[in-house]
């Protein structure tokens, strides 16, 4: 998973680890809903595909969208009302709830684009709010309300997703697709032009790669992943609302990205696991949810700017050169 | 190095003007960089553009690659018009540069470097759902290159890790992969030691038989040396051209230029 060291000596016992670590993860995320409250793991795995959807930009590309909740919470919406209104079969409401996040990336990439740096995260957020205020105004949001009481329905018309097994096996396959989506763009040959384009811009443009098309691309993959992760979101909690589509919630996806680490294929598994983690037990506490995921934030900016995953992987990476 | 190919091998001894400028100007909020720059850079030469510093040597450089837009002028490239041509296309049409900070992908192998310059014209570009395996094609080419430049060795390590000398010579074989018809170098031995410099040189001169080079340089003894012509940059204007030993001895020049770099 580290990807600061595909040239490393031993590449093929690193590889051989890294399956295994991946073969245990996915026999553990098997496991857990029969230990763990299903609905509790499926919101983790929502926010753990939206972030590493978000990292495809961010840690790959070196974009910093500050608008992604649109994606996530338009998705969202598209389902729920297709689903609810037009009576879709869920991968259907889910498709529908994935083209239009696609289609929402393409619109506020295809203006984001054109500028860098914070004026990029800038038009995002403002492009965004624009999509909030549209989602406050339409009535097939319901406003204030949200759809509430979207039916899970049946998967392929035989599955009942109201059971809830059946429903985390339909999510945990919706995360394993979604993250391989990401892995697969990372490790391809047009990710190597992506991160080629973070590392030096001017540099990919001289070498005749018309910067501002690749850039288009990613944004546009990391919103339809991002969609994903929001459309099976609807599902799982039955409903779409407006906070999912608030500036706060972009906020908490760049939140949950740092804190696990950008740039690193886990890292934003972890820190939204993390991150959804503590809101569960936070939320019956007496403690602002705010103020401590503030504070978290804030220590991760000072202390580990790598993130877990990336001080995890640097230390590593560091003792290998000791040892060489 | 190997020979390139594509261009007419009957006409590569003769020199002919591939890139031509004619008028460039460019206004930065009122103020003046380049004005009147008239430039023919020829096939198989090595051009020189010189100047104390704010001359305007760096503006040109990005004027002729698009990366700045020309308030006024017209560009040649190939007998095409390339004013209003994106830079990445320009750079698609054989028009490449290098940067005076060196340009690498620090975070990126010294091979993969290379790789990244072949897979456009590889057609590897777009594809997202091939696994990296399917750029292994590329790398005979790469390591071809490297060695053209002594970086063979070091192909495993991060581009980021390397001297600042070697960090150049890396750039200058990131440009050599696309197989460019006219190469813009900027300052590509500024800040380097002796035995660098000479190896540039060499470097230089070879790529420079089937290609015509444009180069910014400082160091005056190289200028005339390598290059075949000299263009003198001075307040964004020419003030003398033609080849070291004519440049040298010109009034202006000579008080413009020569008494503050005359030690190099």
């Amino acid at each position: 998973m580290a990807d600061m060291t595909t040239t490393g000596i031993d590449r093929q016992t690193r590889a051989r680890t890294e399956w295994l670590l991946v073969g245990l993860g996915i026999a553990a995320l098997i496991a857990a809903p029969f230990f763990l409250y299903p609905v509790f793991l499926m919101k983790m795995l929502c926010f753990a595909l939206f972030a590493a959807a978000f990292n495809l930009l961010l840690g790959y590309t070196g974009l910093l969208s500050f608008g992604h909740a649109a994606f996530f919470g338009g998705a969202a919406y598209f389902t729920a009302h297709a689903v609810k209104e037009w009576g879709w079969t869920p991968e259907f409401g889910v498709l529908l709830g994935v083209f239009g996040a696609a289609v929402l990336g393409l619109i506020i990439g295809f203006f984001a684009i054109r500028r860098q740096g914070i004026y990029f995260a800038m038009i995002t957020l403002a492009l965004a709010q624009m999509f909030y205020f549209f989602c406050v105004q339409a009535p097939f949001t319901k406003g204030e309300d949200g759809i509430q009481g979207v039916p899970r329905g049946h998967l392929f018309g035989f599955i009942d997703l109201s059971v809830p097994l059946n429903m985390y096996f339909f999510v945990l396959g919706g995360f394993l697709i979604g993250v391989f989506a990401v892995w697969r763009i990372v490790h391809s040959p047009f990710g190597m032009i992506l991160k080629s384009i973070r590392e030096n811009e001017n540099r990919a443009t001289s070498l005749g790669y018309s910067v501002a098309r690749y850039k288009l691309a990613a944004f546009v993959m990391s919103a339809t992943l991002a969609g994903l992760a929001g459309a099976m979101k609807a599902l799982v909690f039955q409903f779409a609302t407006l906070t999912d589509v608030t500036w706060q919630m972009s906020g908490e996806v760049i939140l949950m990205t740092l804190l696990g680490g950008i740039g690193t294929m886990l890292g934003p598994i972890v820190g939204a696991g993390l991150v959804v983690t503590l809101q569960n037990y936070l939320a019956t506490s007496e403690f602002p949810v705010t103020v401590i995921t503030g504070a978290i934030f804030m220590i991760c900016v000072l202390l580990f700017r790598r993130g877990i995953v990336g001080e995890i992987l640097a230390r590593f990476s560091r003792g290998e050169d000791d040892a060489r | 190095m190997t020979k390139a190919p594509v261009s007419g091998a009957a006409n590569d001894a003769e020199p002919r003007v591939v890139l031509t400028a004619r008028g460039l100007r460019r206004d930065f909020a009122g103020f003046v960089a380049v004005k009147n720059v008239d430039l023919d850079v020829h096939h198989a030469k090595i051009h020189a553009l010189i100047g104390p510093n704010g001359a305007g040597k760096t503006t040109v450089f990005n004027l002729l690659t698009k990366f700045l837009a020309p308030s006024a002028g017209r560009i040649e490239l190939m007998g095409r018009d390339i004013t209003h041509t994106p830079p990445a296309k320009v750079a698609r049409m054989g028009l490449v540069r290098s940067f005076q900070i060196s340009a690498i992908f620090p975070h990126l192998s010294v091979l993969d470097n290379v790789r990244v310059a072949l897979q456009r014209p590889g057609g590897l570009g777009y594809q997202f759902w091939r696994s990296l395996g399917s750029l292994d094609l590329l790398t005979p080419r790469a390591e071809q290159l490297l060695e053209t430049v002594g970086l063979q060795n070091e192909r495993n390590r991060m581009a980021g890790d390397l001297s600042y000398g070697r960090k150049r010579v890396l750039e200058i074989a990131t440009t050599l992969a696309l197989d460019p018809k006219v190469l813009l170098l900027d300052e590509p031995m500024a800040g380097m030691g002796h035995e660098d410099v000479e190896t540039v040189a060499d470097i230089i001169r070879d790529v420079a038989k089937d290609r015509a080079v444009l180069m910014v340089e400082h160091n005056l003894k190289v200028v005339a040396d390598l290059c075949d012509w000299i263009t003198v940059l001075q307040r964004g204007e020419i003030i003398a051209a033609g080849d070291y030993a004519t440049v040298s001895q010109d009034e202006q020049v000579k008080v413009a230029y020569m008494g503050t770099a005359h030690d190099a």
